[in-house]
């Protein structure tokens, strides 16, 4: 009958959804944006809308934890609408957004802003992270309660330093007090003291000035004892070293509250990648030793890395067309967040079910988020790939702001073919033809 | 270049350098010449000058010129990567000067390598001496001394190979001519 | 995945000259063997060649350097070509020109060839890839990473003096973790075949992993120089004080500084290089620096010659008959 709204049932494909133990073929209907249920048809659901998902993977929507769109502040290069599309088209459902906006996500009205322009982009959620100290300076705690009332899920001074340690201690006993997850980018920066590249044979041999193993492993060092001393739940982020990834094991064995995420592209590229400069290998924190790679690797199968993030950071066409140390650090990896890390189940480090967990529910439980897992009741937000084809990524098919990316020319295998967001289907590729109803 | 002929062998070549020496002897009297210096061009033309200053009992040491700086075709082919040091090893001022190369084909070598006595100095006078004098001028630059002038089509091109025995060799590769000789 | 080496243009000839890495031993000679040609250039009477009549080559310095500049000019003068000196300094960059910029307004002068220095590692690399591609490139210093005419001209100089690499034991003594010199020095040792490529040095001036360069690590200059053929001693820049790298100059003269009383260890007939401005009394003090072992000016002018080889040889590759030879 029609009296039912916005009901899509999604037909034969192979479910998996690690949160609550499933790898099956499962049938799932969707109904006012919710999972309605798995498995066995309700008596009373007609679907307005089927998606024949037969040789298909149907998973949750992926949570990103590190996704900045250059809005507010840089609209010129990137905005909310660009790059939720673009997530939508990656499989992405949930984004975090870091606080170095401009103007930074330190008070109400900016996280009220932001929120209200992601509603209006509406192709996948945004979640605002909040500053941890005010402008980012590091020097005044900002008013994390009520960041955390308008709708913050964490707070974090992102790569902004903070002033001493005394201010780390009492930022973090703040954040303790109320419950609020600190996300903490570990690093000394006077070890990184002006370095581009990781300090190691390639930056002798190229003259790159080095950052250290160490600028990482003493930050985690000292992060650790002030999560022990202040109980505040810290999540470590963007981890780049074997040695700082064995310490935060040893501290979860020692039941600290911490847990840590990895960038995809950490786990696949090292040192090397930088050959003759190739500035899209200007990453912070640095592309590492193989050895890094690794044991980063290795942490992420024991599940002492319990995330994996895009860490987009899309760039003005111009930002990497200078000498290697001049040029802006990061890369745009929304696009290849679910490919890179299907290519660790080829690769062997992980099965499909626990690599999958590691962009959905993983990050989810790490910020205590509901999303990231298909269980009735829950948002609908889900991702389908098909998990044979290949395909390439292409220079030309990128937005110009997104192609600061080491990837182009890359072969992967496993290509989104539909993402629903709060049951809404944000994306369908071209060559999926299951255009049965329009939206 | 599976077709090469030898054209002339060794002692031969010695004859012909026996009346070389004859006609520049005659050509320095009538100039009126004296305290002649002897430059030969890398590589067979230094090969023929050696033996020529021998047999003229030159008393200052012989010259080398290699013209790969001079040439007018570096905007085509690029540097020659076996260049050899030029060494004059006296003074060009107002010297009579015996410049002496293998094969005179297009005059283009000759005019680069008097291009470069004039960078070492302003000399009195220049006697050109080739042992192989041929078809294919493209500057209008004649020798004093010449040995042999064979007949040769277009295509043929005769090369003097040594130091010892010096042989000159005809071959008609296709080659596209280097175009200085 | 190995990229095709962006110095060699497709017949495997040099056309641009931005380090020594990637270059095969047969290259390096070239360079030499040419150099040696040029030599003769700067003692005749009009020291100059035709060769690169008609041509522009372009010193775009964004480092101040009045004595690689002025080398680089007479040689691309004795090469004929005309030149054009940029002093860019800070200057386009306040002005918010970036180097892509000045890259295409200088190519819109139909500039031939760019001779850059600048302070970031990679900047040759950077105009070598982003030029016009009849355009050649040399690198006369970038950041930390290269100085390649630099490390040829003392591979003349050793050569001028020792004659064959094998067999031949170099010392390289300062600060190798900032210095570019150092490194293509030790990439141009290596390549032609040098016995040992000691480095001497205290830690903090020595890159993390110094054995990844290829080199035998020393912290003691007078066992590092033993019976070494070859000694060549770097500047030590006033700011390395600054940064808690040393505690004062005094002290780094006293171990690392080198004296007639230590060069006795290293053979006899040893030399001595330095690639310029010395520091009296701090690398060395001056019995050594204008001692007999000494081969510093000559190093200054084997620059020209050197320089004039690596313009013509890259230049060259501008030929159109390139393609069909």
């Amino acid at each position: 009958m029609s009296g039912m709204k916005n009901s899509i049932q999604i037909l034969g494909g192979r479910l998996i959804d690690p949160a609550n133990g499933i790898d099956a073929i499962r049938d799932i209907y969707i109904q006012n944006g919710r999972v309605l249920a798995i498995g066995e048809r309700p008596d009373d659901f007609t679907a307005q809308h089927t998606i024949d998902a037969a040789g298909l993977i149907v998973c949750p929507g992926l949570v990103d934890l590190s996704a900045r769109m250059r809005e507010p502040g840089q609209e010129h290069i990137t905005t909310i609408a660009s790059e939720t599309a673009v997530a939508a088209r990656s499989g992405i459902t949930t984004l975090c957004c870091p606080p170095d906006t401009d103007p930074v996500i330190d008070s109400p009205a900016v996280v009220t802003l932001l929120l209200r322009r992601a509603k209006r982009a509406a192709r996948a959620r945004v979640l605002p992270i909040g500053a941890m100290t005010q402008q980012l300076a590091g020097e005044h705690l900002s008013e994390m309660v009520a960041l955390k009332r308008a709708g913050c899920v964490a707070m974090s001074n992102a790569y902004a330093p903070l002033a001493n340690t005394l201010v780390e201690r009492r930022a973090l006993e703040y954040a303790a007090t109320f419950g609020i997850t600190a996300i903490l980018r570990p690093e000394d920066r006077h070890l990184r003291n002006n370095g581009y590249a990781h300090e190691g044979p390639v930056s002798a041999r190229l003259g790159l000035p080095g950052i250290p193993e160490a600028a990482e492993s003493v930050a985690v060092a000292r992060d650790l004892a002030l999560a022990e001393h202040t109980g505040c739940r810290i999540h470590f982020h963007l981890l780049s070293s074997g040695t700082a990834a064995r310490m935060i094991e040893q501290a979860q064995q020692q039941r600290l509250q911490v847990s840590a995420n990895v960038a995809a592209h950490q786990l696949h590229l090292t040192e090397m990648d930088i050959e003759e400069f190739n500035s899209n290998c200007h990453l912070n924190p640095p592309l590492r030793s193989l050895a890094d790679r690794d044991a980063l690797r290795l942490a992420l199968a024991k599940g002492v890395i319990g995330a994996i993030c895009s860490d987009h950071q899309p760039l003005k066409a111009d930002a990497k067309e200078a000498p290697f140390p001049s040029t802006a650090t990061g890369m745009a990896g929304l696009q290849t967040l679910l490919p890179l890390t299907l290519k660790l189940v080829d690769e062997g480090v992980l099965g499909l079910s626990e690599a999958i967990a590691r962009i959905t529910c993983g990050p989810a439980d790490i910020l205590d988020l509901p999303y990231g897992r298909l269980t009735p009741g829950s948002s609908a937000d889900l991702c389908l790939f098909d998990p044979n084809r290949h395909w390439e990524l292409k220079r030309d098919e990128l937005p110009s702001a997104g192609r600061n990316t080491p990837f182009i020319g890359w072969e992967f295998q496993g290509q989104v073919t539909h993402t629903l967001f709060e049951g809404r289907i944000v994306y369908q590729s071209a060559s999926s033809n299951q255009t049965a109803s329009s939206l | 270049m599976n077709d090469d002929k030898i054209y002339m062998q060794a002692e031969a070549i010695d004859g012909l350098i026996g009346e070389m020496v004859q006609a520049i002897k005659t050509r320095l009297e009538v100039q009126q010449a004296r305290d002649p210096v002897m430059i030969g061009i890398h590589t067979g033309g230094v090969w023929l000058a050696e033996r020529l200053h021998k047999l003229l009992a030159i008393k200052q040491p012989l010259g080398t010129l290699d013209i790969s700086f001079y040439r007018d075709d570096f905007t085509r082919i690029g540097m020659n990567p076996k260049v050899k040091p030029s060494q004059i090893p006296f003074e060009v001022e107002d010297r009579h000067i015996i410049l002496v190369d293998d094969v005179l084909q297009t005059g283009r070598t000759i005019r680069a390598a008097m291009n470069e006595i004039f960078d070492y100095g302003r000399p009195a006078s220049i006697l050109l001496a080739t042992l192989v004098e041929r078809s294919g001028r493209e500057l209008p630059i004649q020798p004093s001394v010449v040995g042999v002038r064979p007949p040769l089509t277009h295509e043929q091109q005769i090369t003097l190979t040594g130091p010892d025995p010096l042989n000159l060799i005809i071959g008609t590769s296709k080659q596209e001519t280097r175009g200085t000789s | 995945m190995s990229k095709p080496n962006i110095q060699l243009d497709s017949h495997g000839r040099l056309k641009h000259f931005l380090t020594i890495d990637g270059l095969k031993r047969e290259m390096l000679t070239e360079i030499l063997d040419t150099a040696e040609s040029f030599t003769g250039v700067s003692e005749r009477v009009v020291k100059k060649v035709p060769l690169l009549r008609g041509k522009t080559i372009c010193n775009l310095f964004f480092e101040n350097s009045t004595r690689t500049r002025t080398t680089f000019e007479v040689a691309a003068k004795r090469l004929s070509a005309d030149v054009l000196n940029l002093n860019v300094g800070a200057s386009s960059t306040t002005k918010g020109e970036t180097l892509l910029d000045t890259l295409r307004n200088l190519e819109a002068m139909h500039v031939d060839m760019f001779v850059i220095r600048h302070s970031d590692s990679g900047a040759a690399h950077f105009f070598a890839s982003y030029a016009a591609p009849h355009i050649s490139v040399i690198n006369a210093g970038d950041g930390q990473h290269a100085h390649p005419t630099q490390a040829m001209l003392d591979m003349f100089t050793i050569r001028r003096h020792k004659g064959e690499f094998t067999g031949l034991r170099v010392a390289i003594v300062g600060d190798i973790l900032h210095s570019r010199v150092a490194r293509s020095q030790i990439l141009a040792l290596n390549t032609l075949g040098t016995s040992e490529v000691r480095v001497i040095a205290p830690r903090t001036l020595l890159p993390a992993d110094p054995r990844s360069l290829g080199v035998h690590v020393f912290h003691d200059l007078e066992e590092g120089i033993r019976d070494v053929d070859v000694v060549i001693m770097l500047r030590l820049q006033k700011e390395r004080m600054t940064g808690a790298l040393l505690p004062s100059e005094h002290e780094y003269f006293q171990l690392y500084g080198l004296t007639e009383k230590r060069l006795k260890a290293a053979k006899p007939d040893a030399i001595v290089m330095h690639p310029g401005p010395i520091n009296r009394g701090v690398e060395m003090d001056s019995q050594v620096a204008d001692g007999p072992r000494s081969v510093i000016l000559q190093q200054v002018s084997f620059g020209i010659a050197v320089r004039m080889a690596v313009m013509s040889m890259t230049m060259g590759t501008q030929a159109q008959g390139a393609a069909a030879r």
